[in-house]
């Protein structure tokens, strides 16, 4: 019996867990996300949705944020936001507020 | 402008001391001595490079790093320099002061290991009386704190049977992640092996009860199991490939390309005290000689998988076959494959007793 996790929503507020963290690799040039016993490549929409996650923020705000930056539909960056935040929230590197 | 892609992640053995005496330690078997460790001075130098080139996590390990009464400075620097600071500790030092030292310094994450789920053969094992309870406290305080805690159980003949209890252990005491990590066959271990490798049929329940709990556990517990590649037909890509993503710095301040390569002969090992850690990385002979596929030998050199496992571990290469440049043996198409089915043939029905792991007692040469 696998465990499901529940689909985020608008008003889903997240925070980075505790020992993870988004960080800028100069070297690189790229930016990283940082966690226990390993760092890994976030891309570049991943690392624009993460900067905006600051544990108040909806991830509807987030969204609208992300607006003003990019010209997708809403309901594609919505989706985007909900599906990568989850994601990241099953790799514990994010969890909710 | 760099030529060869800098390390991510940096081993700082800050000691070979430790007070547990595991047989299956990482550690070479020639232990290093407290007063040829690098100083305080040398290490946030050292820290400061690695930084700069372009690593990204330190993972102050030895030993016990938490032997090194400085750790906190040590910590506090890496942090202060943007790197991702872990922990890996036996426990046995820790308590509720040494570990606000350590988070006040910023520390990111602890692995903190066990020998076994049952208290008198994680002694046993471990050589140490009372160890138990301490990392059992040791986990119950990093976790009221709240910093994320890694379980790191290393598994062989001996302890086998109870992977099951360990991993309810690592769920009771609350881990995020839990290692249930075979064995690896060198220094140590292999001085160790007959008592340390488990039967095929050992090995393969270790992987039902790993395959069952990560169903149960889901997403709650992630679980990191590491197979002993002598019952796999291909080696594991040791270190991401010599020289290509981690630096091991030893102690004494010598910097290796993985924390056995120490034995490897004719080499010369650079150290930081004499050169810097970029220019080790891109052009010290240690680092260049494996880099990469020029090197390899037949089958590797023709093989499809050459940049998936590097043609395996250089060190089990030497200390199987005598020839640091062979194929790791480990593989089913390397010339030297006997020798490991060998071992498995010849592995004990009894497990002989364990060479622990002190100064002085890795030198003895192996009589069997
Ligand atoms: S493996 Fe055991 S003996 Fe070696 S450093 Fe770790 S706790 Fe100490
Ligand atoms: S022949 Fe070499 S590269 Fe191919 S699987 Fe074996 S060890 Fe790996």
């Amino acid at each position: 019996m696998t465990e499901t996790s529940e689909p985020f929503s608008e008003e889903t507020v997240l925070r980075f867990a505790r020992g993870t963290r988004l960080q800028y690799d100069r070297v690189r040039e790229q930016w990283f996300i940082q966690a226990p016993e390993r760092a890994f490549i976030a891309d570049p929409s991943a690392a624009e949705i993460l900067q905006l996650i600051d544990g108040k923020r909806t991830l509807g705000t987030v969204t609208d944020k992300l607006l003003q930056k990019f010209s997708a539909t809403r309901d594609v960056l919505v989706h985007d936001v909900l599906h990568m935040t989850r994601e990241l929230a099953d790799k514990q590197v994010l969890q909710v507020v | 402008m760099t030529a060869i892609p800098p390390p991510m992640s940096l081993l700082a053995e800050v000691t070979h001391r430790c007070p547990l005496q595991c047989p299956y330690c990482s550690n070479p078997l020639r232990l290093d001595p407290r007063t040829d460790e690098l100083s305080t001075a040398d290490w946030l130098r050292v820290l400061d490079e690695a930084a700069a080139m372009g690593v990204l996590q330190v993972h102050f390990s030895g030993g016990e790093p938490m032997a090194r009464p400085d750790l906190p400075d040590l910590v506090r620097h890496a942090v202060s320099l943007g790197l991702y600071t872990n922990l890996i500790t036996s426990g046995v030092l820790l308590n509720a002061k040494s570990l606000k030292a350590l988070t006040d310094a910023g520390l990111d994450h602890v692995q903190l290991s066990f020998q076994d789920a049952d208290t008198a053969e994680a002694e046993r094992i471990g050589g140490m009386a009372g160890a138990q309870a301490k990392k059992l406290e040791a986990a119950r305080l990093i976790k009221e704190d709240g910093l994320p805690l890694t379980l790191n159980f290393v598994i062989h003949r001996q302890n086998a049977a109870r992977v099951p209890a360990m991993l309810n252990m690592a769920e009771r005491l609350g881990a995020r992640r839990v290692e249930i990590a075979h064995t690896q066959y060198y220094g140590w271990g292999l001085l160790n092996r007959d008592a340390l490798l488990p039967s095929r049929a050992q090995l393969e329940e270790t992987e039902h009860t790993v395959a069952a709990a990560r169903a149960r556990f889901g997403t709650r517990l992630a679980i990191d199991f590491v197979t002993p590649d002598y019952y796999a037909d291909q080696p594991k890509p040791c270190m991401g490939g010599w020289g290509q993503r981690f630096l091991n710095i030893a102690p004494t301040g010598k910097v290796l390309p993985c924390h056995a390569a120490e034995s490897i002969p004719g080499l010369t090992f650079p150290t930081v005290r004499e050169s810097s850690l970029q220019d080790i990385w891109q052009n010290a002979p240690l680092f260049t000689l494996y880099r990469g596929t020029d090197w390899m030998p037949d089958p590797c050199r023709s093989c499809a998988f050459k940049e998936q496992d590097w043609g395996g571990c250089r060190c089990q290469a030497l200390a199987l076959t005598g020839d640091a440049s062979a194929t790791d043996p480990v593989c089913n198409q390397a010339p030297g494959h006997g020798v490991i089915k060998q071992a498995i043939a010849n592995r004990p029905a009894v497990p002989p007793a364990f060479r622990y792991r002190r100064y002085g007692n890795g030198e003895i040469t192996n009589g069997t």
